[in-house]
C-alpha cells in the first residue's frame, strides 16, 4: 500500500498508461483473431473461385457432353439451324491463327530481347523500347481490331487480289497479324530478364577466347536461356489463344473450315462472342461452352508448363 | 525489501529439434540491472526473447518450462499484455522506415490507437529522446524519417521508442554494440537512471560495461546457464571455471 | 589493318549484321504502336467536344450524339470491381506472404496462377451462370464481378511480392511494442509497403480497364443512360465493339471517340503506376 502510494506520487503518467493498455488489450485480442480468420477466408476464396470455374465449366457443358459425345471435337460441322453442333472448324482457326502469330511474333519479340538483354540493357533508346513494349501491352484488343479493321485489313485485302487468292481482307491472316502484334511484349520481356540472367562469367570466358558478339549470343546466351525461352513461347501461346475481341473484329467469323491462311474462320473463343447470347437451346448454348471448357483446360495446362519452367530456371 | 519480478524455472527453448537454451532457472530482482553474459551462438538473445515471448514469432522456434512475471505466468497471459509490459530493444536497430523520428518514439501509442493529446505527445517524445541520448541531435528534424539516421542513432531512437511506453522490464540485446564511446557512455548513464523505476536486461559482450552497469550478471555457455551472482562476485570470484576462462579471455 | 584474315573477317561481318538485323526487328515494334496511336488521335480528336461527353448516341441516320451512357458506365464498372477486388486481393497477399510454407499458400498460389492464364471470354460465361442467369438480367454489378476476377490475380502477385521484400525485423519492432498482429500488419507492414500495393492495384485496373470479352455476357451495354448496377449497363469498349463493326459512319466516329477517350485514360494509369513505383518508395 506504501508502495503504490509512492508510486502514484512519483510517477502518475505511468499509472494511467498502464491502466490504458490495459483497456485496449482486450479489444486488440479480439480483432486479431477476426483478421487472422478473414485472411484465410480470401486465402481459401481464390482456390474456391478457380475451382467453381472449373466445376461451373463442366456443369453447364454436361449437355453437350451427353448429347454429342466426343465427335463433337472432330465435327467439321456447325449449323445450329439444323442442330449440328460440330466444333472442328473452331478448334482449327484457333490452331491456326495461334500458330501463325507466334510464328510472326518471334523474330520480334527474340530481336526486343536480345537487343534490351545483351546489346544496351540501359540508355534512352533502349528506354524508349522498353515504353513502346509496355504499350503495346497495354493498348486494349476491341482498339487493336478496331485498327485493324479500318488499316489492316484493306492492305490484306490488297495483298490477296495481287497474289490472286480471294480478297476477303477479313480472316485467319489478318487475325494472326494483330495477334501477333499484341503478343510480342510477353516473350520479349520475358526474354529480356532471362538473357540478363545469363552469367557474365560465361560470356566474359567465351569473349576472352575471341569470340564475336553474335557467337557469343549463338553459342552461350541462346543455350543457357533455351528452356526459358521455350516457357516464353507457351505462354505467348496460352495468351493467343484465349485472346477475344481483336480476333473477333477481323476473323471473318464464318463457321467453315478454312481452306488457307487467307480463309475467313473463327475461333474457339470468337465464335463464344458472337454466338452465345443468341444460343436459344440448350445444347446449343452447351456446346458453346465446352468450347470455353477446352479453352481453359489447354490455356490452364499450357500456363502451367510454362510457369513451371520458369520456375525451375529461375532456381537453378 | 528485494523482490523479484521475473523468475524463471526450468526453462527450455528451442529452433526445431535444436535445443538452445537448457534448463534455465534464473530470478530477476525488481528495479536492477543484469547483464547477460557469454560466448557468441550461447542463447543469450534467445533467452532474452522468451522472456517477452519474441521467441514464439520465429516459425519451429518451441520453449517449454515456466517463466513468471510477478505472480502471473507469462505463457498464460496474451503475448500483447506481455510485450506491453516487458520492451525490447534489439541487436539491430529498427526503426520503422515510414514513420518520422516523432511518430517512431510514440509509435508505441500511436499504432495502438491508445490517443494521447498533443502536449502530452510532445512530452513524451521530448522525454524519452532525452533520456536516450538522442535529443539534442535530432530535436530540429523530428520530423524526418527515422532511417535518415546513423546506426547509432537509429538504435537511441529504437530505445527512445521502448523506454516510451513505460514498461515495467526493458530487455536490451546488445544495444551499445552499433555506437560510438560518447553515446554509449550516454546510454550506460541512461541505464543508470532507469534502474530506479525499471528492471533492466542487458545482453552484452563488453565485461566493462556489465561491470559498470549491472547489479548481477548471469553467464551462460551453450545455451545453459552456468553462473549468475552479484556482477562484482561473478568477475572477481568465479565459482565455476567456464566461467572463469571467459572473464580471463581464455576462450571467446 | 586491311591485311585481317578472311576468316576473321567473315565473323565480324556476320556479327554486325546480326546486330543490325536485332535492331531493326526489334524497333519495327514501334510502327503498329505509331500507327494505332496516330489512327485513334487524328480520328478521335475532331469528335470529341461538350456534347459527345455529356449526350448518349443518337439513332442511326441522326448526325451527333455522344458517349455519355459509355463514359458513366464504364467509370462505375470499374470502379466497383476495384472496390471489389482490391480489398480481397491485398488480404490474398499478405496472406500469402505471411504464410509461405502453408498448404493452402501452395493452393491459393496454384489457383492465382491459374487465374492469371483463364481467357477472359470463359470468366465472362462463368460469371453469366453465377450472376446473370440467377437474376434473370444483365447488370453492371455482374461486369464488375467478372472484372474483379481478372484483377485478383494482379493485386495478389504484387502485394505478396512488395511485402516478401519488408524485413522480419521491422515487424519484430511492432510486437515488441505489444502490437497486435493485424496492427503489426495493417498499421506498419502494409504501410512500408504502400507504393508497391498501390501501384499494383492502379496496374490492376489499367489492365481491365480496356477488357470487352468478359462483359459481353454480363454488363452487355446499354443504349441509354444507367446508373443502376443492378441493370445493363454500356462501357466504352463494349460501344467501340459494337459501333465499330457497325456499318454506319456516325457510329464508327463515336467508336473513334471513345477510343480515343479509353486510350487517355489506360496511359494516364500506366504512368501514375510508374511515378509512383519511382518517386514514392519508402526507403527500407
Ligand atoms: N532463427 C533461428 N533459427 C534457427 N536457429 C537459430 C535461430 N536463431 C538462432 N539460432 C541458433 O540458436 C543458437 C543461439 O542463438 P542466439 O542468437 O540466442 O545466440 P547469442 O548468444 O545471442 O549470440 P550472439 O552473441 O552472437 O548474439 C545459435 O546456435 C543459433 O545457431
Ligand atoms: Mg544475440
Amino acid at each position: 500500500m506504501q508502495e503504490l502510494t509512492s508510486q502514484l506520487v512519483q510517477k502518475p503518467s505511468r499509472v494511467i498508461v498502464q491502466d490504458r493498455k490495459t483497456k485496449y488489450t482486450g479489444r486488440n485480442i479480439r480483432w486479431e483473431g477476426v483478421f487472422k480468420r478473414s485472411l484465410v477466408i480470401t486465402a481459401l476464396s481464390v482456390l474456391v473461385l478457380v475451382v467453381g470455374i472449373f466445376i461451373t465449366l463442366v456443369v453447364q457443358s454436361i449437355p453437350s457432353i451427353k448429347a454429342l459425345g466426343i465427335g463433337y471435337l472432330t465435327g467439321k460441322t456447325w449449323d445450329p439451324v439444323s442442330d449440328i453442333y460440330g466444333a472442328w472448324p473452331f478448334l482449327l482457326g484457333t490452331l491456326l491463327t495461334s500458330f501463325l502469330a507466334l510464328i510472326i511474333s518471334i523474330p520480334f519479340s527474340f530481336a526486343i530481347a536480345v537487343y534490351l538483354g545483351e546489346y544496351r540493357p540501359t540508355g534512352w533508346l533502349s528506354g524508349f523500347l522498353k515504353n513502346v513494349v509496355e504499350l503495346i501491352a497495354a493498348v486494349p484488343s476491341v482498339i487493336y481490331g478496331f485498327w485493324a479493321l479500318v488499316t489492316l485489313v484493306p492492305l490484306v485485302r490488297k495483298l490477296e487480289s495481287a497474289i490472286g487468292v480471294a480478297p476477303y481482307g477479313v480472316g485467319i491472316f489478318s487475325a494472326s497479324i494483330v495477334l501477333a502484334i499484341m503478343i510480342i511484349p510477353y516473350a520479349a520481356s520475358l526474354g529480356r530478364e532471362l538473357i540478363q540472367m545469363v552469367p557474365s562469367s560465361l560470356k566474359e570466358g567465351a569473349y576472352s577466347l575471341g569470340g564475336t558478339q553474335y557467337e557469343v549470343i549463338r553459342d552461350v546466351v541462346m543455350p543457357y536461356t533455351k528452356s526459358g525461352m521455350f516457357a516464353g513461347v507457351l505462354l505467348s501461346l496460352g495468351r493467343a489463344l484465349g485472346e477475344t475481341m481483336a480476333v473477333t473484329m477481323v476473323i471473318g467469323n464464318t463457321s467453315l473450315i478454312p481452306d488457307s491462311i487467307f480463309s475467313p474462320g473463327n475461333t474457339m473463343a470468337s465464335v463464344i462472342a458472337n454466338e452465345f447470347t443468341e444460343a436459344d437451346r440448350a445444347v446449343y448454348l452447351s456446346a458453346l461452352i465446352e468450347l470455353g471448357l477446352v479453352l481453359f483446360l489447354v490455356t490452364v495446362v499450357i500456363n502451367m508448363i510454362g510457369k513451371s519452367i520458369i520456375k525451375r530456371f529461375t532456381h537453378e | 525489501m528485494e523482490s523479484t519480478i521475473i523468475s524463471s524455472s526450468n526453462f527450455n527453448a528451442y529452433f526445431g529439434t535444436n535445443h538452445v537454451v537448457k534448463n534455465v532457472n534464473i530470478e530477476i530482482p525488481k528495479n536492477s540491472v543484469i547483464a547477460v553474459m557469454g560466448p557468441s551462438g550461447c542463447g543469450k538473445t534467445t533467452f532474452l526473447r522468451c522472456i517477452n515471448r519474441m521467441h514464439e514469432l520465429t516459425p519451429g522456434a518451441t520453449s517449454d518450462g515456466k517463466m513468471m512475471l510477478h505472480d502471473d505466468d507469462v505463457y498464460e497471459m496474451h503475448p500483447i499484455f506481455v510485450r506491453l509490459k516487458i520492451g525490447m530493444v534489439f541487436q539491430r536497430p529498427n526503426p520503422f522506415p515510414n514513420l518520422s523520428i516523432y511518430d517512431n518514439v510514440i509509435a508505441g501509442y500511436k499504432l495502438n490507437g491508445l490517443r494521447l493529446s498533443k502536449s502530452e505527445k510532445d512530452r513524451i517524445v521530448e522525454q524519452s529522446l532525452t533520456r536516450s541520448a538522442l535529443w539534442n541531435e535530432v530535436k530540429d528534424s523530428l520530423h524526418k524519417k527515422g532511417t535518415f539516421l546513423s546506426g547509432g542513432q537509429q538504435q537511441r531512437l529504437c530505445i527512445a521508442r521502448a523506454i516510451a511506453m513505460e514498461p515495467e522490464v526493458l530487455l536490451l540485446d546488445e544495444p551499445t554494440s552499433a555506437l560510438d564511446p560518447i553515446s554509449t557512455a550516454s546510454i550506460e548513464e541512461l541505464l543508470y537512471e532507469l534502474k530506479s523505476t525499471y528492471t533492466l536486461v542487458i545482453v552484452t559482450h563488453n565485461m566493462q560495461q556489465a561491470a559498470r552497469v549491472s547489479n548481477k550478471t548471469a553467464f551462460f555457455y551453450l545455451g545453459e546457464l552456468v553462473e549468475y551472482n552479484v556482477t562484482k562476485e561473478l568477475f572477481t570470484n568465479p565459482k565455476d571455471s567456464r566461467t572463469q576462462n571467459y572473464i580471463t579471455g581464455r576462450f571467446s | 589493318m586491311n591485311k585481317l584474315n578472311p576468316r576473321i573477317k567473315y565473323r565480324l561481318g556476320m556479327s554486325k549484321l546480326f546486330h543490325a538485323l536485332v535492331i531493326v526487328f526489334a524497333f519495327m515494334i514501334a510502327i503498329p504502336l505509331i500507327a494505332i496511336l496516330f489512327f485513334v488521335i487524328k480520328e478521335g480528336i475532331t469528335k470529341i467536344n461538350w456534347n459527345f461527353l455529356t449526350n448518349i448516341p443518337k439513332p442511326v441516320g441522326e448526325v451527333g450524339g455522344g458517349i455519355a451512357n459509355a463514359l458513366l458506365g464504364s467509370l462505375i464498372i470499374v470502379l466497383v470491381a476495384a472496390i471489389i477486388a482490391i480489398p480481397i486481393g491485398i488480404f490474398a497477399g499478405i496472406y500469402l506472404s505471411e504464410n509461405k510454407n502453408s498448404r493452402l499458400s501452395y493452393w491459393s498460389r496454384l489457383a492465382v496462377d491459374i487465374l492469371q492464364g483463364v481467357p477472359s471470354i470463359v470468366i465472362g460465361i462463368v460469371i453469366y451462370f453465377w450472376i446473370v442467369k440467377p437474376s434473370g438480367t444483365f447488370s453492371a454489378i455482374s461486369g464488375s464481378m467478372a472484372l474483379a476476377v481478372m484483377m485478383l490475380p494482379i493485386i495478389i502477385r504484387s502485394t505478396e511480392e512488395t511485402l516478401k521484400l519488408i524485413p522480419f525485423t521491422i515487424k519484430e519492432a511492432g510486437f515488441a511494442l505489444g502490437l497486435p498482429y493485424h496492427k503489426v500488419i495493417l498499421k506498419v507492414i502494409v504501410p512500408c509497403g504502400f507504393s508497391g500495393i498501390l501501384s499494383g492495384a492502379i496496374l490492376s485496373v489499367a489492365r481491365i480497364a480496356g477488357e470487352t470479352a468478359p462483359l459481353l455476357f454480363t454488363a452487355f451495354g446499354n443504349p441509354y443512360l444507367n446508373a443502376n448496377v443492378a441493370k445493363p449497363m454500356q462501357s466504352l469498349p463494349l460501344l467501340i465493339f459494337n459501333y465499330a463493326t457497325s456499318p454506319y459512319e456516325e457510329w464508327h466516329n463515336l467508336a473513334w471517340g471513345a477510343s480515343m477517350i479509353l486510350l487517355i485514360w489506360i496511359l494516364l494509369l500506366n504512368i501514375i503506376t510508374k511515378l509512383i513505383t519511382q518517386k514514392w518508395k519508402v526507403q527500407l
